[in-house]
């Protein structure tokens, strides 16, 4: 099976790890999404009122900013060259936007 | 909880981690970042069950629905700002070159989760008898 072997491109990780952290990233907000949609499900369960449409939309924002977050990372390791660490204010950001949902959710709760 | 502080300030900071020791190979940091990512999705689920205890079992007594979500939600809080805190921790570790810092929080939180599952199957199953 020496046909498929070449030689690998220096400009590669052989562990994939941007990928994986990339794919990580779309994981994550496909959770958001699906919370988000519960977030609307809940708000908008006994027909529009205003409080609904207003959590609604404020989840919709929220979820928004967590999807430009991932973007900018993923963006960010697919430069060429070693990838960049996670920046703090990055990572406290996209925990902000799930604190800030649970408090949505917490208010719809009540 | 002093050291807790000071790690609420390093969340803000990313150049003061920077400061310390000497960068870590690039994989170690994204392994890091993956490990955060996927405490972040463990919170998503938490408030996603929050969500699902609220909507989906609405014959529930009300202070059984509303206390049982709101449990849920307050560990999916805990979660995601401990994951940052773990996360911060952690780089920080790798930049000194010290251990990894060992954590109760996966235990207690199994704890919580599982004490949340019992008290749902006996209010379910104690709905159905009535």
């Amino acid at each position: 099976m020496s046909t498929g072997t070449r030689p690998p491109d220096p400009g590669r990780d052989p562990g994939l790890q941007p990928e994986r952290t990339r794919l990580a990233w779309r994981r994550t907000t496909l959770a958001c999404t699906v919370v988000t949609a519960l977030a609307a499900r809940s708000a908008l369960h006994g027909g529009p009122s205003a409080p609904g449409l207003a959590v609604t939309a404020l989840c919709c924002v929220l979820w928004a900013a967590f999807l430009l977050l991932a973007q900018l990372r993923i963006r960010a390791l697919a430069r060429p060259g070693p990838p960049p660490a996670l920046a703090a204010r990055h990572a406290t950001a996209a925990v902000l936007c799930t604190v800030a949902v649970a408090v949505c959710a917490a208010a719809l709760v009540l | 909880m002093i050291d807790f502080v000071r790690n609420v300030r390093l969340w803000f900071a990313p150049e003061e981690v920077r400061k310390e020791g000497s960068t870590p190979d690039y994989r170690f940091s994204l392994a890091n970042e993956r490990t955060f990512l996927a405490w972040l999705r463990t919170a998503l689920a938490l408030i996603a069950g929050g969500f699902a205890v609220d909507q989906f079992l609405p014959r529930l007594p009300q202070g059984w629905r509303i206390g049982l979500a709101l449990a849920l939600l307050g560990a999916g809080v805990l979660c995601s700002l401990r994951a940052v805190d773990h996360w911060v921790r952690c780089e920080r570790a790798m930049r000194r070159g010290e251990d990894l810092p060992a954590s109760r929080f996966p235990a207690v939180l199994s704890l919580l989760v599982t004490a949340v599952a019992v008290v749902m199957v006996v209010v379910v199953f104690a709905g159905w008898a009535a």
